[in-house]
């Protein structure tokens, strides 16, 4: 659409920058300003420089997180991604079951997230939770409070059960706009459904897969409710991602300064790896 | 390439068809000469696509048979048809580049890359499309895409039908022309039978050989274009085809006499009118009316140029009655008289003309 | 062709079988649930229900986390709506800088601004109030309710709000009486995503709140470590934590897809 240039719409603007300004600016100078003082308590703050930020980019703590967090991160994706294209591919495209479908997969997206890493707590126990009774009936010895691969097994179940439906939908969405003509002309050219796939709907769903792929690197880049809730980051560490780890180190030890240097990391990993991702996918469609 | 059959065809989109308004399409029985252009015209939600789609294989009907060459196909699917089919919006593989998808249909059936060059090089020719081969589907206007998928139509030489679903609306008008006489010219070259469905009587008459004009999910009449013009079947063809479209006045008819406002008109089939009609019609169109020393009372209320003729309204009594005046002839004042030509003014009984009943 | 729809099927049981589990501890005594597994309730209750609905601190979470929820819902739409239709309509000083300035904060983690939040709204006097957490959840619903409403405005014609001015509206009249009536669809996927993402949110929620506003998420917490292993309590709340979130998704069934597959990255 051809958009007139008038500078008296900032005056629209106005309210949201406000707000979220206040609630972006302020607390980020906050953490800013830890992350290069020394405090000794009682409000009093020394100019430490960027010693904070050594110390955190340094620490075997701080890489074992990150690594922690990568790994989880790349695992979920690539479950997650495959996982919920084929479930909207395989969906039905019309009739009464559509809305069925839709309100059930939407479902865990509106739980609470502590109550979905209750729900899996109690889910997954050896003893009185289904999950952990039917792995344990099956002769496999598990137990996630106990076993770290049990843990992480675990924490990446409840998270493809968690968020493959925003996948599904979000795929789907994209499958439901692409014109019958399409799927008529494939047809008329005698195309299988390998070539329908390759050639229609892959290159129509490229948008929504971008979406996709981005809002699930950032929300499981920044997990922390459900996996406190389920494991409590352990056993030992074993699950302990950056998020949780932050969360010990300001809330739980009130080591302000390192904690607020690894925030200001944490969020430009994110920043930088989101950017990263949607320069190469908006070049690759430009190509 | 084959002949058409569509025996008795009957469809509906609900799965238990009750009323009479149910039915996207009313019973239909055609034939198809092979290599015909035939053109299916009617106005949006007549039932042409419908007919399309059954014909292609996209839809199954719900009563009746489909032939190619007298080879039942009513259940076949459209691969199994061998058949091509041109949509309303263009459709191109946005991956693929323009020779891709040409190829496309071709790669699909397995013919040699040698063969598949040499098809795609001709209906590139035939399309002007050569200078883009290599470039990018996605890139092109919207004309440059609908040509690939004419072409993506066109490249297989064995299809049994082509069929065109308004392949020219999304067309600029003036490329409009130039695509139409593209396909005509195709049509003669590779003979093949091919289907047009439009709303436009233009492209309908220019390029088919054969109009089948279709209203309310029902065919109401096919003929030559020579035919729907001087001697339309239904009044709602006399309307809808040409510009301005027929007048159809409400007559009387007894003993074999038409006559409009208790003036005598002559008429083609007034005299094999039976007389059990709920509605009687005269239609005729405004090129076969004339004004005369005598004939039906009218005003002349208005008068628009339209290049080498004048088309004048004229009023008698309460109702409009067209006509075109040559360029350079006067148009009197006041009162006049009309005159209808007796050889092209007949007589409709509840829209169909009389004697032509089915 | 039918048996594709296995798929689906299967992902759905999957994804039924946890719930149903809450669900069926949420109807056994704690004796039943500690006594041992059972695939469903023997000895059927309700009390931890009835617990839940007369003991304030349970239900007056719900109370708490539905006034702050819709408070920030509210709010979101009210102040996305004129800064979408400036993003749909006009091109401005630093337009694009802007957008990807409010796109960036979805991607903060809560637990960067946990301690900060803290510190902020104690100092403006609003700790353990619902409009604190009403205000925090902003900071990611505000860019995400206007990603949705740029995009379904965009999908709206220009020619319609000249055709307005044409004849003669103000600016403020026909947006009210005209383009909000028009953009209704999108007002309900952006208020609904809003609700969503508020209603789910617990870390800034627990930072903010102490005992006034205090969620029933948070609420929950307090289960495991106060009163003891009271899991069927437990799962009772949990259950009443599902129900707005499928009340809400039934309503807006036929929206969530079209919701999803519009606004750009």
């Amino acid at each position: 659409m051809n958009k007139t240039f008038d500078n008296r719409a900032w005056w629209l603007v106005v309210p949201v920058f406000l707000m979220v300004a206040f609630n972006a600016l302020i607390p980020l100078m906050t953490v800013v300003n830890f992350s290069v003082q020394e405090s000794f308590g009682d409000n009093v703050f020394f100019w430490s420089g960027v010693r904070w930020f050594e110390q955190v980019l340094n620490s075997e703590r701080f890489h074992a997180a990150l690594l922690r967090q990568i790994i989880f991160t790349a695992l979920v994706l690539l479950i997650e991604v495959p996982l919920g294209l084929a479930i909207a591919l395989a969906m039905p495209r019309k009739g009464p079951w559509v809305s069925v479908c839709l309100v059930l997969m939407a479902l865990p997206l509106l739980i609470p997230w502590n109550v979905v890493g209750a729900m899996w707590n109690i889910f997954a126990l050896p003893d009185i939770g289904f999950l952990g009774k039917l792995i344990n009936s099956l002769g496999i010895h598990y137990n996630y409070t106990r076993q770290p691969l049990g843990a992480w097994f675990t924490t990446v179940l409840m998270d493809v059960w968690h968020w493959t439906s925003l996948v599904v939908l979000l795929c789907y969405a994209g499958l439901v706009s692409i014109p019958d003509a399409y799927y008529q002309a494939a047809k008329v050219d005698g195309a299988r459904p390998w070539a329908v796939f390759r050639y229609i709907q892959l290159p129509k769903l490229k948008h929504v897969l971008t979406i996709a792929i981005l809002l699930r690197f950032m929300d499981s880049f920044m997990i922390y409710t459900e996996v406190v809730v389920l494991t409590g980051g352990g056993p030992g560490n074993s699950t302990t991602f950056l998020s949780i780890d932050l969360v010990k180190m300001a809330l739980g030890q009130f080591d302000l300064g390192p904690a607020a240097a690894m925030s200001i990391v944490y969020f430009l990993i994110i920043l930088l790896a989101s950017w990263l991702f949607y320069t190469l996918m908006m070049r690759n469609e430009a190509r | 390439m084959a002949k058409i059959t569509l025996d008795a065809l009957k469809h509906s989109y609900y799965p238990n068809p009750q009323r009479e308004e149910d039915w996207a399409l009313k019973r239909l029985t055609l034939e198809w000469a092979d290599g015909g252009a035939y053109a299916l015209l009617g106005p949006s939600g007549c039932g042409k696509t419908t007919l399309l789609n059954l014909i292609s294989g996209l839809l199954h009907p719900t009563e009746g048979r489909i032939l190619f060459n007298d080879r039942d196909v009513t259940l076949a699917s459209p691969e199994e048809r061998n058949i091509a089919q041109v949509f309303q919006f263009p459709v191109i593989y946005d991956t693929m580049t323009v020779y891709d998808n040409l190829a496309f249909p071709l790669r699909n059936r397995g013919v040699a890359e040698p063969e598949v060059d040499k098809r795609v090089r001709e209906i590139a020719h035939m399309l002007e499309l050569d200078a883009m081969l290599k470039s990018r589907a996605a890139g092109l206007t919207a004309d440059g895409k609908q040509k690939i998928s004419l072409g993506r139509g066109l490249v297989r030489s064995d299809v049994n039908v082509i069929m065109f679903d308004e392949p020219l609306t999304v067309i600029d008008p003036h490329l409009k022309w130039v695509l139409r006489s593209k396909l005509k010219e195709l049509h003669r070259r590779i003979s093949r039978t091919m289907i047009y469905v439009t709303h436009d009587q233009t492209e309908a008459l220019t390029f088919a050989d054969q109009v089948v004009v279709m209203n309310n999910g029902e065919v109401v009449q096919t003929g030559t274009p020579v035919e729907l013009f001087e001697r339309p079947m239904h009044t709602f063809v006399g309307h809808f085809i040409g510009s301005p479209g027929m007048n159809v006045l409400t007559c009387e008819v007894k003993d074999g006499q038409a006559s409009v406002e208790g003036y005598p008109v002559e008429t083609v089939n007034a005299a094999e009118y039976k007389g059990d009609a709920r509605r009687l019609e005269l239609g005729v169109r405004p090129e076969f009316v004339t004004l005369a020393s005598s004939g039906i009372p009218a005003n002349i209320v208005k008068v628009a140029d339209a290049g080498r003729f004048r088309i004048v309204e004229a009023r008698a009594r309460d109702r409009s009655i067209k006509l075109l005046v040559p360029e350079g002839r006067p148009i009197p004042e006041g009162e006049v008289h009309l005159a209808f030509d007796p050889r092209h003014t007949q007589v409709y009984e509840d829209g169909w003309m009389v004697g032509a009943r089915r | 062709m039918r048996k594709r729809y296995l798929i689906p099927l299967i992902y759905i049981i999957f994804l039924m079988l946890p719930i149903y589990w809450l669900v069926n501890m949420s109807f056994k005594t704690t004796n039943e649930i500690l006594g041992g597994f059972t695939l469903y309730p023997h000895q059927l209750t309700l009390s931890n229900y009835v617990t839940i609905f007369t003991d304030p601190s349970w239900y007056m979470g719900y109370v708490n986390s539905i006034t702050y929820v819709v408070m920030n819902t509210v709010l979101s739409v009210l102040v996305a709506l004129p800064a979408a239709y400036a993003f749909s309509r006009y091109r401005f000083l630093g337009d694009k800088h802007l957008f990807f300035w409010l796109l960036s904060n979805r991607m903060a983690p809560a637990a960067v601004f946990a301690l900060p939040f803290l510190q902020l709204y104690s100092a403006v006097g609003l700790f353990d109030t619902h409009l604190a957490v009403a205000l925090a959840h902003t900071l990611f619903n505000i860019p995400l309710a206007v990603w949705i409403l740029e995009g379904f405005m965009s999908g709206v014609p220009k020619e319609l709000d000249e055709t307005a001015y044409v004849d003669g509206y103000p600016f403020w009249k026909f947006f009210i009486r005209i383009f909000i009536p028009t953009i209704a669809a999108g007002i309900g996927v952006a208020a609904f995503f809003c609700f969503m993402f508020s209603w789910v949110e617990l870390l800034l929620a627990k930072t903010l709140t102490a005992v006034a506003a205090k969620p029933i998420a948070a609420a929950m917490t307090k289960t495991a470590s106060t009163s003891g292993y009271e899991l069927g309590l437990l799962a009772a709340a949990g259950v009443l934590t599902i129900v707005p979130g499928a009340f809400v998704i039934y309503f807006v069934r036929n929206y969530i897809a079209k919701g999803f597959a519009l606004g750009r990255v």
